[in-house]
């Protein structure tokens, strides 16, 4: 078994509610932050942990908190990103809705390292019953004497605030996260200026993630030092995977970053292999945005070294041969599946969500579905992979966000990686509508025994 | 007052200096010439605008003395400050051109291409972004997103299918005018400029949204369809305004005043704002003091067959007779019956041949 630090006491009958969540050790970070440690002594423990920003960029968290801007006479935020809604990425959601009260604990304890005396959620809207759920943990806390003035006559003024989204997945972009949280269409802000220097309502702002505030309290618990033991290299402690697609056991899994793919998609423990007995053809291995890889290169790297579940060892190769930890949204996808009907889903995603500022991603997101939806339904052209690969290019990289890039990824992946299964959309395409391409090349090794 | 501080930026190798906190763009634009990036959503005299259409990326070759590593991506130089020793790339760079030519691109593909019908044609960026960058076919083989037509008011004509979003007319709606009617609605490729509450637009000083559009998406209903651009001619005039500087131009043609805009400067930006008075009610000759013609680019559509620094062609005609007073070479009266007096042109039934004007008596 894995060690487990967010999600150990996810069992226990009850522990949504206070009093349960407190008889099994909670709120001690936030005695013993309070108590004990100043909070540059809090963003120290952070940076000595290694903890990287579990949204998807893998920033270093404790290295954000030090670049804040710290001038006098003005308010310092905390905003907590809980804006999940990339296909594929479930884990926050999993962790608000069973253990609300770990979140909070994270948001005390970062909200005295940063400075912070309004700390905000930032939720999906589509998330109004977690809404209700984390509200409630406030309230338990606030009556509790968690939060509001003079936590435990510490002289720290804390709230927390919850404010739910419009239903925009670009307001999961930090910048465009705070212009909605402002009351302002959710647009991503230009930067320079960064959060870090003019964030919400013009002051210092630090926008994270809900997994990484939440691993905030382990670390304080067991000392950074301590954390830094679990997984490996620079890829420390532990992530929270959601699993779908074609396997076994989808669901969210806490996952010490140290073991290897295979292990992650074959282990009873975890996915417990491919549905049905069939065969691994690809895999988006961190959300929709990330690059997909064809099993042969998802299980071992180009390199011939074992793939791990780390932020290094799935991003080896680059672009070309390689992919990202991204949020941990990991998809698979089995021999029945169809690479090009599963980009052109991703791309109307992404045109769908485009917030329409920047003309690149606007009207490039809007051209690759069209694009796609021809070469899906049989009337592609040879011509058109060209072209859609000419869009893609075009489109990354000049954006103002990282959405133009998200969209443009997965295309690019998914023709570098998949090109005869587009050829043979174009010139097969009757057949292409009756059946897939199947597995083709792209499969693992044949293995014994499975 | 300690000395002031003035920062080192190499633009396309020409090297120069500007304060601190200018941009990019606006350093190019002191440089002039070829190297300045175009700009379609960026108005310098509008707060915040800028950063959105990407047709001014250039590459940072160089950070800055202190840190020279060069910047990964693409920046817009219209919201990127320079720094003491920024070295930048715009014509000299491969990436940049063809980053360009792929935003031209996009803007040009839901773009309906109604320049024969649209009164921005002669005056319009995008018309001059895509003979600089555009293709001369297009890769896009679908229908193109149109809009149902809205009408935003009495004044202002809007035109969705042909905006590209450069949020220009909102910054104009927000720091201008007292309240802001209109704004962008939905999102990605959907997103539209609207009043969403059929509202009419008649703030006193909204009519300088027609000024800043970069296309012909707002559009002057009171010259819609008048007359071309090119064929009017501007004129630097003035009036006393109790409520804007009464710095405009006019469009003339003949005597006739056909529009009133903003003085656009050689970027095509408007500085002294003009109130809704002046642009739509003011348009007699007597109304105005009038400087003199404008300046316009040489290489403006506008300037096409305006008499600057004409040169009367050289009268060959005494030469070649020798001195000798021409004579009139041929007389039309004689060859044509037009003229006639005998016929009655209102009298003729149905189209005139030449049968009918020849003489009856010869």
């Amino acid at each position: 078994m894995g060690r487990k630090l967010l999600l150990d006491k996810v069992g226990i009958v009850g522990i949504r509610s206070y009093d349960v969540y407190r008889k099994n050790g909670g709120y001690s970070s936030v005695e013993k932050v309070l108590k004990t440690m100043s909070p540059d002594d809090v963003t120290n423990e952070v940076k000595k942990s290694g903890l990287r920003g579990r949204g998807g960029a893998g920033f270093p968290t404790g290295m954000k908190w030090g670049f804040l801007a710290k001038p006098e006479g003005v308010p310092r935020y905390l905003v907590c990103n809980a804006d999940e809604s990339e296909p594929g990425t479930f884990k926050d959601r999993y962790l608000m809705e069973h253990i609300p009260h770990l979140l909070i604990e994270g948001l005390i304890v970062s909200s005295y390292a940063v400075g912070s005396n309004r700390t905000y959620i930032y939720i999906r809207g589509e998330f109004g019953w977690i809404v209700d759920i984390l509200e409630q943990a406030i309230a338990e806390a606030k009556n509790n004497g968690w939060l509001g003035k003079n936590i435990l006559g510490s002289g720290f003024d804390c709230e927390v605030y919850v404010h739910p989204g419009a239903g925009a997945y670009i307001c999961g972009e930090e910048t465009a996260l705070l212009e909605s949280l402002e009351g302002k269409r959710g647009n991503p802000r230009i930067k320079p200026p960064f959060p870090a220097v003019k964030g919400l309502y013009g002051c210092p702002t630090v926008v994270n993630n809900v997994e990484t505030l939440s691993t905030v309290v382990p670390i304080i618990n067991m000392g950074g030092d301590e954390y830094a033991k679990y997984g490996t290299g620079k890829s420390t402690g532990t992530k929270l995977i959601s699993a779908c697609g074609n396997i076994n056991k989808p669901g969210v899994y806490e996952i010490e970053m140290n073991i290897s793919v295979e292990e992650f998609i074959y282990s009873d423990e975890y996915c417990g292999g491919i549905a049905n007995g069939k065969r691994l053809k690809a895999c988006v291995p961190g959300g929709s945005s990330v690059p997909v890889l064809p099993a042969y290169l998802l299980l071992k790297t180009a390199k011939g070294e074992t793939r791990m579940m780390t932020y290094e060892s799935l991003s080896d190769g680059g672009f070309q041969t390689g992919s990202m930890l991204g949020s941990g949204g990991f998809i698979v996808y089995d021999e029945d599946q169809c690479i090009v009907r599963n980009t052109y889903s991703f791309s109307r995603f992404y045109r769908h969500e485009s917030c329409g500022q920047c003309s690149p991603c606007r009207e490039g997101t809007f051209w690759m579905e069209k694009i796609l939806w021809n070469l899906e339904h049989g009337k592609g052209k040879m011509k058109d992979i060209d072209l859609l690969w000419s869009v893609q290019g075009n489109i990354e990289g000049n954006t103002i966000c990282p959405l133009g890039d998200a969209a443009a990824w997965p295309v690019a992946a998914a023709i570098r990686h998949f090109r005869d299964e587009f050829e043979w959309h174009v010139t097969h395409p009757e057949e292409a509508q009756r059946r897939n391409y199947g597995l083709a090349g792209y499969a693992e090794p044949l293995k014994a025994g499975v | 007052m300690s000395e002031q501080k003035f920062f080192k930026v190499t633009i396309d190798n020409i090297t120069t200096e500007v304060e601190p906190g200018t941009t990019i763009l606006q350093a190019a634009r002191k440089i002039g010439g070829d190297i300045v990036p175009p700009a379609m959503c960026y108005y310098s005299t509008l707060k915040d605008s800028g950063g959105k259409c990407r047709t001014c990326l250039v590459k940072v070759a160089q950070g800055s003395a202190a840190d020279p590593r060069p910047v990964p991506k693409l920046v817009a130089s219209c919201r990127t400050a320079v720094m003491d020793g920024m070295v930048v790339e715009n014509i000299t760079n491969q990436q940049v051109l063809e980053a360009r030519d792929g935003v031209v691109e996009f803007l040009l593909i839901n773009h309906p291409l109604d320049c024969p019908v649209c009164d921005q044609a002669g005056e319009c960026n995008l018309q001059d972004l895509s003979y600089g960058h555009g293709d001369d076919k297009s890769r896009f083989e679908f229908v193109k997103r149109t809009f149902e037509p809205e009408d935003i008011g009495p004044h202002i004509q809007l035109h969705m299918n042909r905006c590209i979003m450069c949020y220009r007319c909102t910054y104009v709606a927000d720091q201008l005018t007292e309240e802001r009617l209109h704004g962008v609605l939905d999102r990605g490729d959907r997103s539209r400029i609207s009043t969403y509450i059929s509202k009419a637009i008649d703030n006193d000083f909204s009519g300088n949204m027609i000024d800043v559009c970069p296309v012909g998406a707002l559009t002057d209903k009171t010259f819609r369809f008048k007359n071309r651009v090119w064929f009017t001619r501007p004129m630097d005039a003035h009036r006393e305004c109790s409520k804007c500087a009464g710095k405009v131009h006019l469009w003339m043609r003949g005597d006739e005043v056909f529009r009133v805009t903003g003085r656009k400067d050689q970027w095509g930006e408007v500085h002294d704002w003009i109130c809704n008075e002046c642009r739509y009610d003011k348009k007699k000759v007597s109304d105005w003091i009038i400087e003199g013609p404008a300046k316009m680019s040489r290489h403006s559509v506008i300037s096409v067959n305006k008499y600057y620094g004409l040169k009367k062609p050289k009268d060959f005609l005494p030469e070649v007779m020798g001195g000798r007073d021409p004579k009139m070479l041929m007389n039309i009266h004689d060859v044509s019956g037009v003229n006639d007096p005998d016929i009655d042109l209102s009298a003729i039934n149905g189209p005139a041949t030449s049968k009918t004007f020849e003489k009856k008596d010869s």
